[in-house]
């Protein structure tokens, strides 16, 4: 699982950061915070998208993963990051499974827009339910680590750190699987995997529910964070859009570029908001502009073709 | 299969078919075009129901059964449009074939490039003749080499029956017996029962034992391939009167 050149990567890279972060100043650590956990549900997109599937409804799981971290705060006290964490996904990954029954049906705008509708639906129960923190949302207590309060995010960052890294590396290796491996096969030709005896919607079911884990990974790391939960920047379905807009960002060639295309959006974002506050908009349409027309394969393309140049030299 | 019909509205594409293949058979199948050859395949491999009747495999029914049930149960096929990865190369093809062949449910969790499925991938690339154009993607490749791909991916699986759409479609009249002469080689080694799909008289005659001639759904006969090129109802609703008058 580690012998290949993107888990040595990873590994490196993460302790490298981990290392950083200690020095580093407090918003650039939050702006690693916020980009790794995007990161983890730009993951499960990417597994999708190799499958040639395109869900502009994450944000369901996304949402669910935060509200569950929002709603053990707030009716059981439970703050321990981990168990925050397993909820979050386990939440997601439940509706994952229960949905994927019916998404594994479906393909190309159908499958997209249904994820859609569903996530619009979990909006739309939220916003109007008062139980749930309705338009306002809810705020979180500070996660603690095995009992112990830190005094900064510096022991969040760590953990983000870390999760993304494993999880990076758990993908990295799925790939290589023949499950994973199927991916690329099922964009191509689902006839041809089912004459030769594996059944498409159960390959699709699993990738769907994999996805919907990781992205209820995100949630729940985002909203512990920010420390806030609420629907408009949990479930809405711009946070839909900003996933496959980072995904596209990043490029589907490996499982490093979504740590990378998640920080340079967040990058992105503050820097037009802080260049064009009123405008800030345009700038991120102008960029995606730029992408799909002159590197449609992201941002990973790029890194490829320089590392390809190095290479010949 | 017994009684076996396929009626699309008021279309008869299949009607009361019945036929007994036996063990390591080379059975072609011949028809103008419509005549019912492809539904025939594709209701035996599981892509149409039919609308009645039975095709029994070993004792067991695969009326109902979905496509990879089928190929489970020992039954492949190839297709008239090679169905192939096309954004992958020979060897990732062949190699997906091979991980989804030796690793079901589960297993499909282990790694799938292996010293082992590596060994089994140069022994279907050496015997298709396939190992100058591994790392070749598909989607460059003439339309021979992915015909032979289609069949390669469609025989790893180790099937007792092959079914076999047009094998020679597409392919230039220089290059067909040289297809057909490593494809037919490779499955009699395997001892794998043939059933193909074709137009060319002189493949027909050349490899197969077995003759099953259709016309609007209907077998119209069943026989060895000399006597069948030589049946009357055959030269008129097969091959055509011209051809035979040609021929002499």
């Amino acid at each position: 699982m580690f012998n290949d050149k993107t888990s040595k990567f990873l590994l490196v890279a993460g302790l490298l950061l981990i290392l950083g972060g200690a020095f580093a100043p407090n918003w650039i650590v939050n702006q690693f915070m916020f980009g790794f956990s995007r990161a983890l549900a730009i993951l499960g997109l990417m597994v999708l998208w190799r499958t040639g599937l395109v869900s502009f409804g994450h944000a369901f799981y996304f949402g669910l993963g935060a509200y569950a971290v929002a709603i053990l705060d707030i009716k059981l006290g439970v703050t321990d990051v981990f168990l925050r964490l397993i909820a979050g996904a386990l939440v997601a990954g439940t509706a994952g499974f229960l949905v994927g029954f019916i998404m594994r049906n479906y393909r190309d705008i159908f499958f997209a827009m249904l994820n859609t509708a569903i996530s619009m639906v979990l909006f739309g129960i939220v916003v109007k339910t008062e139980a749930l923190g309705s338009t306002d949302g809810f705020a979180i207590s500070m996660s603690t680590i095995l009992g112990v309060s830190p005094e900064t995010k510096y022991p969040l960052f760590v953990i983000i750190t870390l999760v993304g890294m494993v999880s990076a590396i758990l993908v990295n290796y799925y790939l290589k699987t023949t499950f994973g491996k199927l991916t690329t096969a099922i964009r191509d030709n689902e006839i041809r995997v089912e004459y030769l005896g594996f059944s498409v919607a159960h390959a699709i079911h699993l990738k769907y529910s994999i996805s919907a884990i990781l992205a209820g990974g995100a949630g729940a790391l985002m909203a512990m964070s920010l420390g806030q939960v609420d629907p408009e920047s949990m479930i809405n379905w711009t946070v839909s859009g900003e996933l496959v807009f980072i995904t596209i960002l990043s490029g589907p060639g490996n499982v490093i570029a979504p740590f990378i295309g998640s920080l340079v959006f967040e990058v992105l974002r503050t820097y037009a908001f802080e260049l064009a506050p009123q405008a800030w908009q345009l700038i991120m349409g102008a960029t995606f502009l730029t992408i799909i027309f002159f590197i449609p394969g992201g941002i990973w393309s790029v890194l490829e073709k320089i590392g390809g140049k190095k290479n010949d030299k | 299969m017994r009684d076996l019909v396929k009626k699309f509205g008021a279309v008869v594409a299949a009607n009361d078919i019945n036929v007994d293949i036996s063990k390591g058979e080379i059975v072609g199948i011949i028809g103008a075009n419509g005549a019912g050859k492809t539904c025939f395949v594709n209701m035996v491999t599981g892509y149409l129901p039919p609308t009645a009747g039975s095709i029994k495999f070993e004792g067991e029914e695969l009326v109902g059964l979905e496509t990879r049930k089928i190929t489970h149960a020992g039954i492949s096929r190839s297709f008239q449009v090679s169905q192939v990865f096309h954004s992958m190369t020979v060897g990732e093809n062949l190699m997906i074939a091979l991980a989804i062949a030796n690793n079901r449910a589960l297993d499909a969790l282990s790694l799938m490039d292996t010293p082992e499925l590596r060994s089994k991938l140069d022994n279907v690339l050496n015997r298709y003749k396939l190992n100058a154009q591994k790392d070749i993607t598909v989607s460059a490749l003439a339309q021979g080499v992915r015909k032979l791909l289609d069949i390669a991916m469609a025989v790893v699986s180790k099937p007792r029956i092959l079914l076999l759409d047009e094998p020679t479609s597409g392919i230039s009249v220089e290059e067909k017996f040289d297809f057909m002469d490593i494809v037919m080689g490779a499955l009699k080694e395997d001892g794998v029962t043939v059933l193909f799909v074709e137009h060319d008289m002189e493949i027909v005659a050349r490899y197969v034992s077995r003759v099953l001639a259709f016309y609007q759904g209907e077998i119209i006969a069943d026989m060895p391939p000399k006597k069948a090129l030589a049946d009357k109802k055959v030269q008129e609703f097969v091959i055509g009167k011209e051809h035979h008058k040609k021929k002499k």
